[in-house]
């Protein structure tokens, strides 16, 4: 039987969720992989927005700083389970995307990442400032999210770093299958369509932008998720996470390991997580090696990492 | 054959534009109804493709009016004409170099297709029996333009003549009321040409009106129905092939542009 491209992607990432702990040299890399997995949720969503639709933006951290605030902040003011803060950031974040989307997609040309960039800017300057409410760039105590005591009362008893691990990539596998479903779905293909020639998708029909609106929402989404994940697994979080940092940080994954791919923009999401943990050096000069990376990337593998070695190990055959 | 502009399914009135102080276009009527060909011609920089892209919505018109099925469409959106049934080739190809041709030929059941993005995202069933609906359609589409053999291969690395194909395979995927051609013949060799021939002949026999401009004067003369004569953005002559080649101001135009060979064949 042939394997769609959608299955073996799927089981590809699934095995390797499932087989890379027997190699853990230590408990500490369950939390890298966790760590990998929240990037590699937000950087699936980079791969709907720039590899499907070919839209940049440069403010994502801006909806990621949302989903982690709404799960340090509902809870204690709104009284909300953790679980339901990350959908109430969610929500935020898309409300927030249509807002800020829905003038700006209609223009043509490269406005949106400029706008998101602004954004991005934005969410992190009022995450600093409103030390009232976000406590400022101390960053705040984000609660438990319970999850882990509700499996070990059904007899599932998982260290803390197991179960993050276990349960991002849960999510993250969750999230490219439906980024996976959207690839070849009627609305997939208008993205990939207006990607290709805006002029021809508006002929053929497509509303180009109610279809980049769509695929910046969505993004969004992934984005808030993956924050709201990354606070609840440190049980704190400071508005770093919304910084313009961590949207060049996203971009780059997902551009290194393979905008249009989803396992290789994760691939890419590993690589940069796992550096500055290999590497305490990179650490100090990220940003250095964040450029660096792009323009290499740019220079010699426009298609990223793994899409350039699945071309190459096809070899001449096509 | 009589003209009745009661019956026109797309009626140009008055269009005009200007680029910076120059009239690109100046003053152009005519009707195209059901199941006709018609052609634009003239010489290079005639104002034919910026004729076009006004009445498929890419251009703003400057002047004048763009009437689909009696509707005021003047300036609307690309979408928005296309979802009233007018779908478009391109001179210079607009094709999704990066997608399969299959796909590309999907593109045009765009329409028929879509539906709400949630039901995308989570792979319903709903939205996959859509997806299905528009491949199935699309193959067929391949196979009327001699191009199923090449369905799974990326579109970029298809030759221009058997591209040219493909677009109008993408066109008619729509289920147009008019279909306008901008140049499906360029490039295209005698065999080529000939099979375009043929199937725009047998759209038009289906019905669909159609809009065509063409460099192949042989071509030209043998399908239309109806010919419109277009010189320095002007309408200099219309009428059918027969008299429109006998006009003294299309010769002279022609002359003028040093194709003369052009409108004696």
């Amino acid at each position: 039987m042939k394997l769609s491209a959608k299955t073996a992607t799927l089981l590809v990432l699934a095995l390797m969720i499932a087989v890379t702990p027997f190699f853990f040299p230590s408990g500490y890399y369950y939390r890298v992989g966790a760590l990998i997995f929240v990037n590699g949720i937000a950087v699936t969503g980079i791969v709907i927005l720039t590899g499907y639709a070919g839209q940049i933006s440069l403010g994502h951290a801006g909806f990621a700083g949302i989903g982690a605030y709404a799960c340090a902040l509902a809870p204690v003011h709104l009284g909300l389970h953790p679980a339901l803060a990350v959908v109430l950031g969610a929500a935020i974040s898309a409300v927030l995307a249509w807002l800020v989307g829905r003038p700006i997609l209609r223009l043509k040309g490269y406005y949106l990442g400029v706008a998101t960039l602004g954004f991005g800017i934005l969410v992190s300057m009022v995450l600093n400032n409103e030390r009232d409410l976000t406590r400022g760039p101390d960053g705040i105590d984000v609660p438990e999210l319970g999850l882990r005591a509700v499996l070990k009362g059904w007899g599932l008893d998982m260290t803390n770093g197991q179960f993050w691990y276990f349960f991002c990539g849960l999510i993250l596998i969750l999230g490219a299958w439906l980024a996976l479903n959207l690839y070849d779905s009627p609305t997939g293909r208008a993205l990939r369509a207006l990607h290709g020639s805006e002029i021809a998708a508006r002929t053929v029909g497509v509303d180009v932008a109610r279809m980049k609106l769509q695929a910046f929402v969505i993004s969004a989404v992934y984005a808030s998720v993956s924050g709201s994940l990354l606070a609840l697994q440190n049980k704190f979080i400071t508005p770093d996470v919304a910084g313009f940092m961590h949207s060049i940080e996203m971009v780059t994954m997902a551009v290194l390991g393979g905008v249009g791919s989803i396992l290789g923009a994760i691939l890419g999401a590993g690589i940069l997580t796992l550096l500055p943990q290999v590497l305490t050096v990179f650490a100090e000069y990220e940003q250095l090696v964040l450029g660096l990376v792009m323009m290499l990337v740019m220079i010699f593998l426009r298609e990223g990492l793994l899409p350039s070695i699945l071309r190459r190990l096809r070899g001449t055959g096509e | 054959m009589t003209r009745d502009s009661n019956r026109a399914l797309l009626s140009v009135e008055g269009l005009g534009i200007s680029f910076g102080g120059l009239k690109a276009v100046h003053d152009v009527s005519f009707t195209v109804q059901p199941g006709e060909i018609v052609s634009v011609i003239g010489p290079n920089g005639a104002g034919k493709t910026t004729l076009f892209n006004m009445i498929s919505g890419i251009y703003q018109p400057g002047l004048g009016k763009v009437r689909l099925a009696g509707e005021d469409v003047t300036g609307i959106e690309p979408h928005l004409l296309a979802q009233r049934g007018m779908s478009r080739t391109f001179q210079n190809l607009q094709i999704f170099q990066s997608m399969t041709v299959l796909e590309n030929a999907v593109t045009g059941y765009h329409l028929a297709e879509r539906g709400p993005v949630l039901a995308d995202l989570l792979g319903l069933a709903s939205s996959r029996r859509r997806a299905r609906a528009s491949d199935e359609g699309a193959r067929k589409l391949l196979a009327r333009v001699g191009l199923e053999r090449a369905a799974e291969r990326e579109a970029g690395n298809l030759s221009y003549g058997s591209l040219k194909r493909l677009e109008i395979a993408r066109a008619l995927a729509l289920n147009p009321k008019i279909l306008l051609l901008d140049e499906p013949a360029a490039g295209c060799n005698a065999v080529e040409t000939e099979e375009i021939d043929l199937l725009i002949a047998e759209v038009a026999a289906s019905g669909v009106a159609i809009l065509l401009v063409e460099h192949d004067m042989k071509m030209v003369m043998r399908i239309s129905s109806h010919i419109v004569v277009l010189d320095h953005g002007e309408k200099i002559a219309e009428g059918e092939p027969a008299t429109v080649s006998q006009n003294p101001a299309v010769i002279a135009a022609y002359l003028g542009a040093e194709e003369p060979e052009a409108v004696t064949c």
